[in-house]
């Protein structure tokens, strides 16, 4: 497979053709950016391509697809792999899902007001890299079009470039995105060892010793981590993400993210060999870490889009901490368990693809409507915009991992893979899984809390705005990819034991087991973990509980009571206020979460501005907050970059001579080098 | 299993919850009294495992638990914060949310640690060294994260009866008596002395100023 | 088929039989306060009176509220309903009890929540925000102290199915009981945080800044405050069901057993309810309220509790193999 040759799987095939379409919509916008048609021509091309190369990973992975080629193209020797296999079709059908419902989103952009030359060009260019990262078949293809992905999504990000938060966010992403793509280069370079396999069969056929794996996993952590939003490394991703026009965001937070991960899955579980159980320690700690602090960002700030970046950066969280349980079992040997914790954390990643899009779609539609995005000037849009406001309650309630929606069905597998910790052979993993567990519902709650927040401040109440009050409803493409999504929520919260049952033979080869098949259960929807005896969740049968326990609720009251409703002011015990501003306000809704863990987390501390009688001045209750991932990560390096570079600075007015020397004492440094290593 | 270890496995539970419900706590009374249902606790351990094992001489350790922590020096200090009118709350320098929490963690690995080291002992060591090393590291860490004399002393105690624990569990080990005598007597000592020492200073310099100027002031 | 049926028909017993017992359980409840504050209390059957008066009389709904104000009540009573129907009651084993773990009896719960916390807010008051934020924060405290529960439980019977979990407990003789003692303890704490109940909160304040969970529900009225008032009173009943079934499970009738045993398992679980209820009556006076930044201790103890209940598994475990 790994010779020449171009024998592929029409599955590859097909996938290559939509992929290629993508590529023929970015070079036909490009050139012709100035015809605003051209443009908003992008969005139905790359609905096709995505249709297309969606409908071929699913048959892919259905069909456990493995098929591949090398193209005479890129390092001369290597060549370019090209490989779609089960795990790469998996993520290649998440990326072109999202990219197809944005697509349908962007139908319905406004053709004078959003199109510009700096978006839709680049639009497809994004989708192109990301499909092209997962169908990587070499550390080369790999890194080149992670490096085009990086590249694409800044562009998109600096979109709005005359806004100085948005230039200083596609600033720090980068710098981060740089670093980040250096350190995977790192952990390439272990993985290829003395031998320079770049080929992902080589390095499978000859995994590295124990001592460079474990740098192999810092580095693919750190390179692919960051990119994915794991903490401390984060904070690049509450700012770029919300930067970039809504569909990209929801690209951005909902998919790439996702390709982030398929870097770490496809480095740790194949390339890297057998697994050793610390290596699971990285992503149990940083994993539930990331996900209790992604939440108290998100409860704490006050910005539409950017609570939903900072709960992407939980979401992370929780897929890294499924991630490190499924490498702790299988390093026990518990496949059962590891196949659980596998199909969570695959689970995950499709589930919140979609939701993470849904609610950014909406946000994005909050945004077009009203002009903004902060708490304080949003409210009471349900009434002005109901459609959106109903599909953001179902995006609202899956992403709290509320059944009946798909949010729980991995959440549920999650738990299941945590109760089953105490098997664990090594003392540390046993003790740590109750801990993860207990950190893994605090993230749970916080993020019902979160997102009770955010529906109940932007869409319930009274408008706190004069735009609030006066919103429209989004257009119909713009509902529609939002019903796509929402459809989606509800059917993989029903279906998800349908979902597993498709990623079967994935997790047979990731975790060394498959699920207990469909059918073990009561019914043939049951979502079974180890055996039925043991943990059942059956999701359409609940359901079928709730739509009849619903209609005999209605019935029995209607029956009992009539439906007399008479309309009147607020009761509010007696005092209702007509200004809006007397609403509980989101720093309000918060300030309950902030005294309980703000002290603990983020140094919170409140003052009391009061002043002296006579004084006109309004009194003021000011809350500081400490951003420690910030300040200790970012603050202080970039203090020390931007030192360094003002020194390095000088070394470009140097005369030819110095140069020379430069170059020459670099070489003697690397023949030292080398003299000393081998 | 056997009765024998059900019921040291509850009397040494109990303990440890004792010990956390003194991390909890923050009214001086209730310390007070969760550390003489403690020094009970300890005391009934320590006579089941002289009932069980038949070690007669055990019972001289419980018996000296009960009526020395479990009885005079939980009353002596109660009479003494009654007559010295010192602070009835603890003063805290550790949020009780988070000493709680480091109080999780040192058990757990107290705990790993243990039953890692011990894998040859038999089941009642294991577990009352494990338990009794719980104890002992909370004891510390309430000494440590408590401002107050009293409650430093009341850890400092309820380590010691982790110690006493740990000296029991350990089958065979022939100078648990002694050893406890010794303890006792010496944290007797010890207790007394800081306190009187520590109460009358603070009694001097704040208390008493404390309680003249406010009949200066509604004079 | 007929045996189909037979499971079919206890668990629509089961249906009917927590939505009917609810409301007395709450008057038992509010009985044995007043008697033991030497007054002499409503009857027990005050809660279905003021049910009736509630439904009889007509909505009153703030100008500004929503679709979503009218429909929630009916959601929130149909997950509590469910989630109520799904825990083993007096009989193990019935039509549906596997279609729902542990788990995902606290996820329909929080599901209840989530929309009872969103319904405080349509009408944009600061009453309702302020019990819907103080909701939530509580909700954030108790779940992790759940989840340990469960986790203390599976780790003891080796499932979260909780028919299973009730046999296990019945038939095994049990070397852990200290540590599901401890985790008793801290579902019992969870419990009375998830009820709304002294000392997190108090069921009988109306017009107090304490208040959380009447707060939220204050503009509601008629039917949809009945339904409120319906699901408040069915999740006193599910916790009280989920700790006697998880640490009293004697009594219930096995799940093999047939409708034969059922009258006997129905007794006896009727029985447990009314002590539960009663329980939580002296319990309810002999405490004060807290401050609602207390309440983080206070559930903190919970977690405490849970944890230990662990450790102390482990230990077991780890001592006896």
């Amino acid at each position: 497979m790994t010779g020449a040759g171009f024998s592929a799987a029409p599955q590859l095939a097909i996938l290559l053709a939509g992929i290629a379409l993508y590529a023929a919509a970015a070079v036909f916008a490009a050139v012709f950016h100035r015809h605003k048609s051209v443009l908003a021509a992008v969005y139905p091309i790359c609905i096709v391509a995505a249709a297309i190369a969606a409908g071929a990973s699913l048959a892919a992975l259905l069909g456990n697809t493995d098929s591949g080629f090398r193209l005479p193209l890129g390092l001369p020797v290597i060549g370019l792999h090209i490989r779609l296999d089960a795990l790469s079709a998996f993520f290649v059908l998440i990326v072109n899902l999202g990219v197809l419902t944005t697509a349908i989103y962007g139908l319905g952009l406004d053709r004078d007001r959003d199109l510009s030359a700096r978006v839709e060009p680049f639009f497809p260019a994004y989708a192109l890299a990301m499909n092209l990262v997962l169908i990587a078949g070499d550390a080369f293809g790999f890194l080149f079009s992670w490096e085009l992905m990086s590249l694409t999504s800044w562009v998109l990000v600096v979109s709005r470039h005359r806004d100085a938060g948005n230039r200083h966010a596609g600033h720090v992403y980068l710098v981060m995105a740089a670093i980040g793509t250096v350190s995977l280069l790192f952990a390439f370079g272990g993985l290829a060892g003395a031998a320079g396999n770049y080929a992902f069969d080589a390095i499978r056929a000859a995994p590295p010793g124990p001592l460079v794996a474990g740098l192999v996993l810092a580095g693919a952590i750190f390179g692919a981590g960051s990119k994915a939003g794991i903490a401390p490394l984060h904070a690049w991703l509450p700012l770029a993400h919300p930067a970039a026009p809504s569909h990209v965001s929801a690209l951005m937070s909902g998919v790439m993210t996702k390709v982030a991960i398929y870097g770490i899955i496809r480095i740790v579980f194949d390339l890297l060999g057998t697994p050793i159980w610390w290596w699971a320690l990285p992503f149990l700690l940083l994993g539930a870490m990331t996900a209790v602090l992604g939440l108290l960002y998100a409860v704490l700030d006050n910005d539409l889009k950017r609570v939903l970046a900072y709960s992407t950066v939980e979401n992370i969280g929780i897929i890294f901490v499924g991630l490190g349980l499924a490498l702790a079992f299988k390093a026990s040997g518990l496949s059962a368990a590891a196949a659980v914790a596998m199909a969570a954390t695959l689970l995950h990643c499709l589930n919140h693809s979609w939701f993470k899009s849904l609610l950014f779609l909406g946000a994005g539609a909050v945004l077009h409507a009203t002009g903004r995005r902060d708490f304080d000037g949003l409210g009471g849009l349900i009434h002005r915009m109901p459609v959106t406001a109903a599909f953001w309650l179902v995006g609202a309630m899956s992403i709290s991992a509320l059944p009946p929606f798909n949010g729980f069905v991995s959440e549920w597998l999650l738990f299941q893979a945590v109760l089953a910790g105490p098997a664990f052979p090594e003392p540390i993993l046993r003790f740590m899984s109750p801990a993860v567990g207990a950190m893994l519902a605090l993230a749970a709650a916080l993020a019902a809390a979160c997102f009770v927040r955010a529906f109940g401040i932007v869409y319930l109440g009274r408008p706190r705005s004069r735009e609030a009050a006066e919103a429209h409803e989004t257009a119909r493409p713009q509902q529609v990819a939002m019903a796509l999504l929402a459809g989606l929520c509800l059917l993989g919260g029903l279906f998800g034991g349908v979902a597993v049952s498709a990623i079967q033979p994935l997790l047979q080869t990731l975790a060394g087991a498959p699920l207990p098949a469909t059918g073990t259960g009561p019914t043939p929807f049951s979502l079974v973990a180890f055996d039925a005896a043991r943990s059942i969740y059956d999701a359409p049968t609940i359901a079928i509980f709730l739509l009849t326990s619903g209609l005999l609720v209605t019935l029995l009251v209607h029956h009992l009571s009539g439906r007399r409703t008479r309309l009147g002011p607020a009761w509010d015990c007696g005092f209702p206020d007509p200004s809006p501003l007397t609403q509980y306000s989101a720093s309000s809704f918060s300030q309950p979460l902030r005294r309980v863990y703000g002290g603990t987390v983020f140094g919170a501390s409140e003052t009391i501005d009061m002043p002296q009688p006579g004084d006109n001045r309004p009194a003021s209750l000011n809350v500081q907050l400490h951003d420690y991932a910030w300040e200790l990560l970012y603050a202080a390096p970039a203090r020390a970059v931007v030192g360094l570079s003002a020194r390095l600075n000088a070394l470009q007015f140097l005369t030819i001579r110095s140069y020379l020397m430069l170059v020459f004492s670099a070489l003697i440094a690397l023949l030292l080098i080398a003299a000393v290593w081998f | 299993m056997n009765h024998a270890y059900d019921v040291s496995h509850l009397l040494a539970g109990l303990m440890l919850v004792a010990s956390f419900s003194l991390l909890y706590q923050d009214r001086i009374f209730a310390v007070l009294n969760i550390f003489a249902a403690q020094a009970i606790l300890l005391s009934m351990a320590v006579g089941w495992e002289a009932w069980t094992q038949q070690r007669p001489h055990l019972f001289i350790t419980a018996a000296l638990a009960l009526c020395l922590k479990g009885i005079i020096i939980p009353v002596a200090l109660h009479k003494m914060i009654v007559r010295l009118g010192v602070h009835r709350d603890v003063e805290q320098v550790v949020g009780v949310g988070k000493t709680l929490l480091l109080g999780l963690a040192l058990t757990s690995l107290s705990l790993m640690l243990v039953l890692k080291i011990t894998v040859a002992a038999d089941s009642f060591t294991r577990e009352g060294l494990a338990l009794a090393l719980a104890i002992i590291l909370l004891g510390m860490l309430m000494m440590i994260t408590r401002r107050n004399a009293v409650t430093q002393i009341v850890g400092f105690m309820s380590l010691e009866n982790g110690l006493i624990l740990a000296a029991t569990g350990a089958r065979g080990m022939p100078l648990v008596v002694e050893v406890s005598v010794a303890f006792s007597v010496l944290i007797a000592l010890f207790v007394f002395a800081v306190f009187v020492f520590r109460i009358r200073e603070r009694f001097d310099s704040v208390d008493i100023e404390a309680l003249e100027n406010v009949r200066g002031d509604t004079k | 088929m007929s045996e189909t049926l037979t499971l079919l028909f206890g668990q629509t017993i089961q249906m009917f039989l927590v939505l009917l017992v609810a409301p007395a359980i709450a008057g038992i409840t509010r009985r044995t306060k007043a008697r033991f504050m030497r007054r002499q209390g409503a009857p027990i059957i005050q809660p279905y009176r003021d049910l009736i008066k509630l439904l009889r009389k007509e909505a009153v709904v703030a100008q500004n509220a929503s679709w979503f104000f009218r429909s929630a009540p009916y959601a929130i009573l149909a997950f509590t309903w469910v989630a109520a129907a799904l825990v083993p009651t007096f009989a193990s084993g019935l039509m549906f009890n596997w279609a729902a773990d542990a788990v995902a009896l606290v996820a329909l719960l929080g599901a209840a929540r989530a929309l009872l916390a969103l319904a405080g807010m349509d009408v944009g008051t600061s009453f309702g925000g302020i019990g819907s934020s103080r909701e939530m924060m509580i909700a954030t405290l108790a779940e992790p102290a759940m989840l340990l529960v469960v986790l203390t439980v599976a780790l003891t019977a080796g499932t979260t199915r909780l028919p299973e979990v009730a046999e296990f407990l019945t038939a095994a003789p049990v070397t852990v009981r200290v540590s599901l003692a401890l985790a008793l303890v801290a579902l019992v704490i969870v419990a009375l945080a998830e009820n709304a109940r002294i000392p997190v909160d108090n069921p009988a304040t109306h017009l107090e800044l304490t208040m959380v969970h009447e707060a939220m529900v204050l503009e509601y009225s008629g039917r949809h405050l009945a339904m409120i008032e319906m699901a408040a009173q069915l999740k006193l009943v599910l916790y009280i069901s989920l700790i006697v079934c998880l640490f009293l499970p004697f009594g219930m009738a096995p799940a093999n057993a047939g409708p034969a045993a059922w009258p006997m398992g129905m007794a006896a679980y009727l029985v447990k309810l009314v002590f539960g209820a009663a329980l939580l009556g002296v319990w309810e006076v002999s405490i004060a309220k807290m401050r609602v930044f207390r309440v983080g201790e206070f559930l903190g103890g919970a977690f405490v509790f849970a944890f230990l209940a662990i450790l102390l598994a482990f230990l077991t475990r780890e001592v006896l193999n």
